[in-house]
């Protein structure tokens, strides 16, 4: 600081606010206020628009932790947890394991196409899956039949059983590819000679896996967790456009639930009251990951 | 040479498999859209004898698909320049100037990183009819700058964190000042680091759904990814128009992605480790 000083002397120390300003601006007004503002709204009953507002407290929130409906969608959100964040990394941890870290002539075109789902719209992916699901002409029922399994054959998203399933497998899709390159990048970090040396005692590749791979790739988990958990919490796209929640309420995710309350039942506060509760836990399992990482680091 | 061969076989195989996954989907989907509705039922990737452009010119023009287009165009590229200006700003501020307060502000900024759009959607929206820009382009492009500067400020504090701090002063020294100082002689070295960010700022924009859904009613201002769920309610039986339509919105993303995916796989790795 002192340095940067000496180049100016006489300069404010409240300079780097002026460069600061309009972002701070922008950022308070669309972020900051409406953040408080969503806070405020879950103590009323309000519809959004009418001069009616009741001031209730905490009964939005009271109300909240006996509804069946939105409990029913948190269970939905913790099963996609599984879909968009265990299920990945794990497949992201065995491939980027198989592959190791010799050099692979070409990987830049696979890297190219596994990273695809990441920049396609989850609108388009969802047009995509529901056409691969489709009972009659998707592709999915049709190689089942052509290899004689056509009993084995679904509606998948009409299905009671298997929509949340087969929307969470798209979730699996759309996530592998992003979490096996972020653990091959970090894998090119791990000495070579870890490898050798405990393959010299003997360590086989389930064992190096537990005791070097893993532990050296921890700031990549913890990126793949916070950000896979995060997409599996926050889904809204995808579910809007293969399913609806449905059927029944199948499939309903928190995101979904949150608009549909707001903006079609107009019940503002009530929705307000669930945009919170999500937000909570997002932000407490954001931390928590992020408190591991630094204990962790602290640590080495 | 042949043993290394052999040793790298298994490689590939699993390679291309995991890759075919990714790949037979979306390229089924492409292959659609060139094809009638009789053919659909014929398999995913029966070839088709002639390819059948009328899709594309359904959703294009009856679909509207070239209003979302403009519209969707419009707003990316608005954000993507004030998202980035703004960017450039406030993480020269906090990489190389005096910045009283800066912990707490880092806070307030990780906290941007991890808030869902359900969080701020309800006032947002109030907010918006209030001052009277609810159904206009600006009801989607502010809220979207305002949260791309979380990462943004992250992400540029650490190129200025990292610039030659000598050249910073060397151009004190001649009597730049700090404004002239940034955009003279520092902004020539950012290009990667900006182009970075132009790029995820693009994508994220040109994909982001719920905003656009909830802050515009209008159809005509409707942007693409928002055009295709709605047309998708519409023709849902309609495979290859349906088909059509995913690739318009689809085929920008992975043009600008084909073309600068160094910067943007970087920026997506990169960035993910260090927020």
């Amino acid at each position: 600081m002192a340095r940067q000083n000496a180049a100016y002397p006489g300069e404010s120390k409240w300079k780097g606010w002026l460069y600061l300003g309009p972002a701070f601006l922008l950022y308070t007004i669309f972020v900051l206020i409406p953040l408080i503002g969503t806070l405020y709204n879950s103590l009323f009953r309000w519809d959004g628009f009418s001069a009616n507002r009741e001031f209730i407290f905490l009964d939005n929130f009271k109300q909240l932790f006996t509804d069946s409906e939105f409990l029913n969608a948190l269970k939905n959100n913790l099963i996609f947890v599984i879909f968009f964040c265990v299920l990945p990394i794990i497949i992201g941890l065995a491939l980027s394991t198989l592959l190791g870290r010799i050099p692979i002539k070409g990987l830049t075109f696979f890297r190219t196409v596994l990273f695809l789902p990441q920049i396609i719209s989850m609108v388009v992916i969802g047009v995509i899956w529901r056409w691969m699901f489709n009972p009659v002409f998707g592709p999915i029922n049709l190689s089942l039949k052509s290899i004689g399994l056509g009993g084995l054959t679904r509606t998948w998203l009409g299905d009671f059983n298997w929509a949340l399933p087969s929307v969470g497998a798209v979730g699996s899709w759309v996530q592998y590819g992003f979490c096996m390159l972020l653990f091959l990048a970090g894998m090119q970090r791990i000495p070579q000679e870890y490898y050798e040396a405990s393959s010299l005692d003997g360590a086989d590749q389930w064992q190096q896996l537990k005791s070097i791979t893993i532990p050296s790739l921890r700031p990549e988990i913890g990126v793949a967790l916070v950000t896979t958990i995060v997409a599996a919490l926050r889904v809204f796209d995808l579910v809007f456009v293969t399913t609806r929640g449905g059927p029944g309420q199948a499939t309903m995710v928190a995101g979904f639930l949150i608009y549909r309350t707001a903006f079609i039942q107009k019940n503002f506060g009530y929705a307000s009251a669930m945009a919170i509760v999500l937000t909570v836990i997002i932000l407490f399992i954001s931390l928590l990951v992020r408190r591991f990482q630094q204990r962790d680091e602290d640590k080495s | 040479m042949r043993k290394t061969w052999r040793n790298a076989l298994p490689r590939y195989l699993i390679l291309t498999i995991f890759m075919l996954f990714v790949l037979l989907p979306i390229s089924g989907m492409f292959l659609s859209a060139f094809k009638t509705d009789t053919q659909i039922i014929q398999g995913p990737f029966s070839l088709t004898s002639s390819l059948n452009p009328e899709n594309f010119e359904r959703a294009w023009i009856t679909g509207r698909f070239n209003v979302f287009f403009k519209n969707s165009v419009f707003v990316a590229t608005v954000v993507v320049i004030l998202s980035v200006f703004l960017s450039t700003l406030t993480g020269y501020a906090f990489g190389m100037l005096p910045l009283p307060g800066k912990k707490w502000l880092l806070t307030l900024i990780i906290l941007g990183f991890m808030v869902p759009f359900e969080a701020v959607l309800i006032p947002l929206y109030n907010l918006m009819d209030m001052i009277g820009l609810r159904d206009t382009y600006w009801a989607i492009i502010l809220p979207q700058v305002a949260l791309s500067l979380s990462f943004g400020t992250l992400w540029m504090s650490s190129f200025f964190e990292e610039a030659p701090k000598e050249l910073a002063d060397a151009a004190a020294i001649d009597g730049c000042s700090r404004w002239q100082t940034l955009w003279l002689v520092l902004w020539p070295l950012a290009k990667p680091a900006v182009t970075t960010l132009v790029v995820l700022f693009f994508v994220w924009t040109w994909n982001e759904f719920l905003l656009a859904l909830v802050m515009v009613q209008d159809e005509a201002l409707r942007t693409l990814p928002v055009g295709l769920a709605f047309f998708q309610g519409r023709h849902s039986g309609n495979i290859p128009l349906m088909a059509a339509g995913a690739i318009i919105v689809a085929v920008p993303t992975i043009l600008v992605y084909i073309l600068f995916q160094r910067f943007f796989i970087r920026g997506m790795l990169g960035g993910a480790v260090k927020g």
